[in-house]
C-alpha cells in the first residue's frame, strides 16, 4: 500500500480493501476460475459454492432469510435499473427525493418519458428529508416510493425505517439505494419495511469492482421485468428466460473473482462486527467536523452531525474552486478527493451548491486522524496561498 | 462411476438451488456428490444432486421447506 497516499474517495469506491479480499480473489482466479453452475465439473462447481457463499452472507447482513431472494448485478446502479424500468409501467405514480444519485434519478427521467409520473420530494439545504413529505405525496395510482439510504454529497442518512413502515402499511413497494451504506451502517429488510433493496459490492461491503445485487422481497420477482436475458445454466431445454429467483435476473457468466472477494470482504465486516465499524466512522466524522468548522474559510454542506450522516463531507474553500482544491490536494499533499457535482445534480441544487459543486472527502473505515489532520493542513495551505496571491 | 449401494438423484430448476442442496445435506451428514444431470433423465446443462437410494426419506425431510426440487430419480445401477 501506497503509505503517501490520502485515499478520501471511499463514497466512489472503497480503498484499500482488507488484504484477505485480495487473496482470495486471486486464489480463486489461480486454483478455482471455473464458470459458475454451468458444467457441473468440480472446479465449476467449486465457483457456485463460493457465490452461494458470497449470496449467504449478505442475506445474513442483511436480515434476509432466503438467501435467494438476492440476485447478483455488476453495480448498485444496474439493480437500481432493474427496480426502476422493470417494475414501473405507464400511468403509475412513483416517489422520490430531491438528494438523490443519477442512478435513481436518470432511470425514473427516462420512464417519465415513457408515461410513469414522478413526484420529487424536496429535502432541506442540509439534506435532510422529513419523511412525512414522502407519507403525503403517495397517491391512489403510487407503485414505488425510492429513496437513497445515505446521501453521496452531503452523508444525511435518510429515515428509511419510518418510509418503510408507512409503504407496508399502504401496500406501497419500498426500494432502497443503499450504495453508500451497504456495509457501514445496519440494515434490516425486514425491520426497516423494505423490498427492493440495491447494493454495491465495491464501496463499504469491500469487495471488487463490478459486483452490486438486488434484493427483491418474496412474490415482488414476477412483476419485474429483467434487463437482461440469456443462459443461466437452467432449465437449458426451454428458449424462454426462467421466472425464478435468482436465475431470472443473473443472465450470462457473472464476475466471479469480484464475488469472491465480496464474499472476504463481507466476512470481514461480519468479524468486525457493523456496529463497531459504524462506531470508528461516526469518531472520525466527529473529528473532521469539529476542525473543518473551526476554519471561518470553509464553507461545508450538509447536516454536520456525526450520529445522523455517514462519513462523507461536502465543503467549499472560498475564492478556490473544487476542481482546482482538488488538483491541488492531490499533487501537494497526496489526499484523493472529488470535486464537483458528484453524479448527483438534484442533490446540489437542493444544498445551495449548483452548479459550482463542491469538494468531497469520503472516509471509511481505514482511515485515521492523522490523515484528517494532514488534509486539515492542506486546507488551511490553500486557503493561505490564495490570501497572498 | 460404479457404486455397491443403490443411487438416486435430485433435480433441481436452478443449479444455484442444487449447490444449497448439496450443502445442507452434507452438513447433516448425508453422502452425496452433486453431479452434470443425466442426459436420459433432462437435457438441462445444469448439476444434480447423487445421493445414496436409501437415504431419500431423510434427505426429502431435511430439504423440505428450504428448498424446491423438481424430481427425484432412481438411478440404475449399471
Amino acid at each position: 500500500m501506497n503509505k503517501n497516499i490520502v485515499y478520501f474517495d471511499n463514497a466512489a469506491t472503497s480503498w484499500p480493501k482488507p488484504q484477505v479480499v485480495y487473496l482470495t480473489a486471486d486464489r480463486y482466479s489461480r486454483s478455482i476460475g471455473g464458470s459458475p453452475g454451468r458444467s457441473g465439473h468440480r472446479l465449476s462447481i467449486e465457483a457456485g459454492r463460493i457465490i452461494l457463499e458470497a449470496r449467504e452472507k449478505l442475506a445474513s447482513l442483511f436480515g434476509i432469510s432466503d438467501p435467494f431472494r438476492i440476485a447478483f448485478t455488476k453495480n448498485a446502479t444496474e439493480a437500481l435499473n432493474i427496480a426502476i424500468s422493470g417494475f414501473l409501467s405507464s400511468g403509475e405514480h412513483c416517489v422520490t427525493t430531491s438528494m438523490e444519485h443519477n442512478s435513481v434519478m436518470r432511470p425514473l427521467r427516462a420512464m417519465e418519458k415513457k408515461g410513469i409520473e414522478l413526484t420529487v420530494v424536496p429535502c432541506s439545504s442540509g439534506g435532510e428529508l422529513n419523511p412525512l413529505d414522502i407519507k403525503k405525496a403517495i397517491k391512489k395510482n403510487t407503485r414505488m416510493v425510492i429513496c437513497s439510504h445515505a446521501s453521496n454529497v452531503t452523508g444525511t442518512i435518510m429515515p428509511v425505517e419510518e418510509i418503510g413502515r408507512f409503504t407496508r402499511e399502504c401496500g406501497v413497494v419500498f426500494c432502497v439505494d443503499a450504495a453508500q451504506t451497504a456495509g457501514a451502517v445496519s440494515i434490516d429488510v425486514e425491520e426497516m419495511g423494505i423490498d427492493l433493496l440495491a447494493f454495491t459490492g465495491h464501496k463499504s461491503l469491500f469487495g471488487l469492482q463490478g459486483t452490486g445485487g438486488l434484493y427483491i422481497r418474496k412474490g415482488l420477482e414476477t412483476e419485474i421485468t429483467p434487463l437482461l436475458r440469456g443462459g443461466t445454466g437452467s432449465r437449458s431445454e426451454f428458449e424462454e428466460h426462467p421466472d425464478f429467483m435468482p436465475d431470472r435476473f443473473e443472465s450470462g457468466t457473472p464476475n466471479t473473482p469480484g464475488l469472491a472477494g465480496l464474499e472476504a470482504g463481507v466476512s470481514f465486516i461480519m468479524e468486525k462486527g457493523i456496529n463497531r465499524i459504524r462506531k470508528k466512522e461516526i469518531e472520525l466524522t466527529r473529528y473532521f467536523i469539529e476542525k473543518l468548522r473551526a476554519f471561518t474559510f470553509v464553507e461545508i454542506y450538509g447536516l454536520q452531525e456525526a450520529e445522523k450522516q455517514i462519513p462523507v463531507f461536502s465543503f467549499n474553500i472560498k475564492g478556490v474552486s473544487p476542481s482546482e482544491a482538488a488538483l491541488f490536494f492531490d499533487e501537494e499533499y497526496g489526499i484523493m478527493s472529488r470535486p464537483g457535482l458528484h453524479c448527483a445534480p438534484a442533490a446540489h441544487r437542493t444544498i445551495g451548491a449548483f452548479p459550482r459543486g463542491t469538494i468531497r472527502f469520503s472516509l471509511g473505515y481505514f482511515n485515521d486522524t492523522a490523515e484528517l489532520d494532514r488534509a486539515c493542513a492542506a486546507i488551511s495551505d490553500l486557503a493561505g496561498r490564495r490570501r497572498v496571491s | 462411476m460404479k457404486s455397491q449401494t443403490p443411487q438416486a438423484v435430485i433435480l433441481f430448476s436452478s443449479t444455484a438451488h442444487a449447490l444449497m442442496a448439496e450443502k445442507i445435506a452434507k452438513t447433516q451428514g448425508f453422502p452425496c456428490k452433486l453431479i452434470p444431470v443425466p442426459r436420459h433423465l433432462s437435457s438441462d446443462c445444469g448439476v444434480c444432486l447423487r445421493f445414496n437410494a436409501e437415504d431419500r426419506d431423510a434427505l426429502e425431510a431435511a430439504l423440505r421447506n428450504r428448498i424446491d426440487w423438481t424430481e427425484i430419480c432412481l438411478l440404475s445401477s449399471s
